[in-house]
């Protein structure tokens, strides 16, 4: 099988400012991300013909096309299950420009999470199947829904708030280095987490993710055109969707092991194609909309064994220098929570070495989008 | 704040769930399960066809209304006006002892027409058994849950 490894790099990318109350709209604020992406990749936005974004992005292709100036698309897809799909979008690209229905793809994610209303407070579309079995008792949002998986996993595998706070402090460390980000000069301390308010025990405020205005993209060609462009490439070395047998959502109550979540079916997917393996990946952006999505990935990804996801995070492994530094950009907790785009960027900054948190020489890199949800990861190289 | 703001959420029912839903408001509760005389496995939530056999046909079992906890989590605000003004208040997950597989998403109450605040959350355990009780919610009968001791 050809495969699509190493196949396509990423070789542009490009961000908006992150803030709660950005006055630009989140139109204006895609096209921004986009033209500063292929600006970056030094690539006309002339030559994009193909795009791919996420079910719940309000900004639609023909109209970010018609914006930025694009040529004829040919090639366009959208990822559904929200955060889910941030990796997802990358590896639909990498796919068509691979197997030649496209040759310049751009992916992006624009959110006006930050100034804008909370998903859940729309009952409209929040209680049809399946959310007649579990809205009504006042499980409303994505907090309650994972604060119950993680409530368990706490219960069976002897995992703790302090573990959770590793998690939170390690994003916010590389939040408090990384002058774009939210969470930028605002340190955080076990006892500001261990005394903060709760959202959904065992889940206080600190255990949850930003929540976001912004934008991102970033640009996906050939590895061959790769090395003629601006930047060094990030080679897309291998990609997976995720969605388990008998997966429920976030609500994976009803599968016969609610802890095993998409992350292991995607890791399965992920690891077959690759050439290297969890030991050998030298920084890891793992999606952070909540702190126990981190333990539960550990796991799924093959980091440690079943139930060591909660003990992994001690001494500092999550650190830089430790042993898996993770989300160096802040991540969704501490940089920006634009369903997880900026992981994706931010892996592309470690690999070519500029990271404000860099990892010294970090060849490797890690992607992951939303556990809990259909998902999609990506293993980076640098070149 | 609107009157319908303050109300409690209200299963938007769909055809597979309507059974579940029917029998409830007979103080039952009975579960999806595979009418296939081969295969006859529960399943939840309810669906047309059955992922283990295939088969359309279904029947719905009447269980015995005996749990455990098997998780739950206590809600703070932000939240929407109804479910804040009793925050903090419990949702919990029951594995039925008649099915441990199958596990509902509810309420423990002090009893059926009972606050979802009625329990003090220091009571809430993993494993704790737990019976099914009903109550009607804004012309709905819903299932809740009490301790079997209280
Ligand atoms: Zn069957």
């Amino acid at each position: 099988m050809a495969g699509l490894k190493d196949a396509t790099a990423i070789v542009g990318i490009g961000q908006t400012a992150f803030g709660k109350q950005l006055p630009e709209n989140e139109k204006t604020l895609a096209c921004r991300a986009i033209l500063a992406a292929l600006d970056d990749a030094g690539i006309a936005p002339s030559e994009v013909d193909a795009f791919a974004s996420y079910t719940m992005e309000e900004t639609d292709e023909v109209e970010v096309a018609k914006a930025v100036g694009a040529g004829d698309v040919t090639f366009f897809s959208k990822v559904g299950f929200g955060g889910g799909g941030s990796c997802a979008t990358v590896a639909h690209l990498a796919a068509a420009v691979a197997t030649g229905q496209a040759s310049v793809g751009v992916a992006w994610r624009s959110r006006k999470r930050g100034s804008g209303p909370r998903p859940w407070k729309n009952t409209t579309v929040q209680l049809p199947t399946p959310a007649q079995w579990t809205r009504p008792y006042g499980l409303l949002r994505p907090a309650d829904e994972i604060a119950m998986l993680a409530r368990r996993y706490m219960h069976e595998y002897g995992a703790t708030r302090d573990h959770l706070f590793n998690i939170a402090l390690a994003c916010r460390n590389r939040a408090n280095q990384n002058p774009a980000a939210m969470m930028y000069e605002r340190p955080l301390t076990r006892d500001m987490y261990m005394t903060a308010r709760m959202i959904s025990e065992p889940l206080c405020l600190f255990d949850n993710c930003l929540e976001t205005d912004g934008a991102l993209a970033c640009v996906i060609v050939s590895a061959e055109r790769a090395r003629d462009c601006r930047q060094k490439p990030v080679y897309v070395h291998s990609v997976a969707q995720g969605l388990p047998s008998q997966h429920h959502g976030m609500v994976n109550y009803w599968n016969d092991d609610p802890l095993t979540g998409p992350a292991w079916t995607a890791a399965r997917h992920l690891w077959k194609q690759a050439d290297f393996g969890p030991d050998d990946v030298d920084v890891a952006q793992i999606y952070d909309a909540f702190t126990p999505l981190i333990p539960l990935s550990l796991e799924g990804y093959g980091f440690c064994g079943r139930g060591e996801g909660g003990a992994f995070t001690e001494g500092g492994a999550l650190e830089i220098g430790g042993r898996l530094p993770l989300n160096t950009g802040g991540g969704g907790l501490s940089e920006a929570y634009v369903h997880g785009f900026n992981l994706i960027n931010e892996g592309v900054k470690q690999l070519r070495g500029i990271s404000t948190a860099q990892v010294p020489g970090a060849g490797t890199c890690l992607v992951t989008a939303g556990e809990g949800v259909p998902t999609s990861a990506l293993l980076l190289r640098g070149a | 704040m609107t009157e319908s703001e303050i109300c409690y959420l209200s299963p938007v029912i769909d055809d597979d769930g309507a059974p579940f839903w029917r029998y409830a408001a007979q103080s039952q509760l009975r579960m999806q399960a595979c009418a296939s005389p081969a295969c006859g496995e529960l399943r939840f939530p309810p669906r047309p066809c059955c992922p283990h056999c295939g088969s359309f046909e279904s029947e719905w079992r009447l269980m015995s209304g005996r749990g455990r906890i098997w998780s739950y989590v206590v809600p703070h605000p932000p939240l929407l006006p109804a479910y804040a003004a009793v925050a903090p208040y419990n949702a919990i997950i029951v594995e039925l002892a008649d099915a441990p597989r199958i596990r509902l998403v509810g309420n423990l109450v002090a009893s059926a027409d009972a606050a979802l605040n009625s329990v003090d959350p220091g009571r809430l355990r993993i494993g704790a058994k737990v019976q099914v009780v009903f109550t009607d919610v804004d012309g709905v009968t819903m299932p809740r849950w009490v301790l079997e001791r209280p």
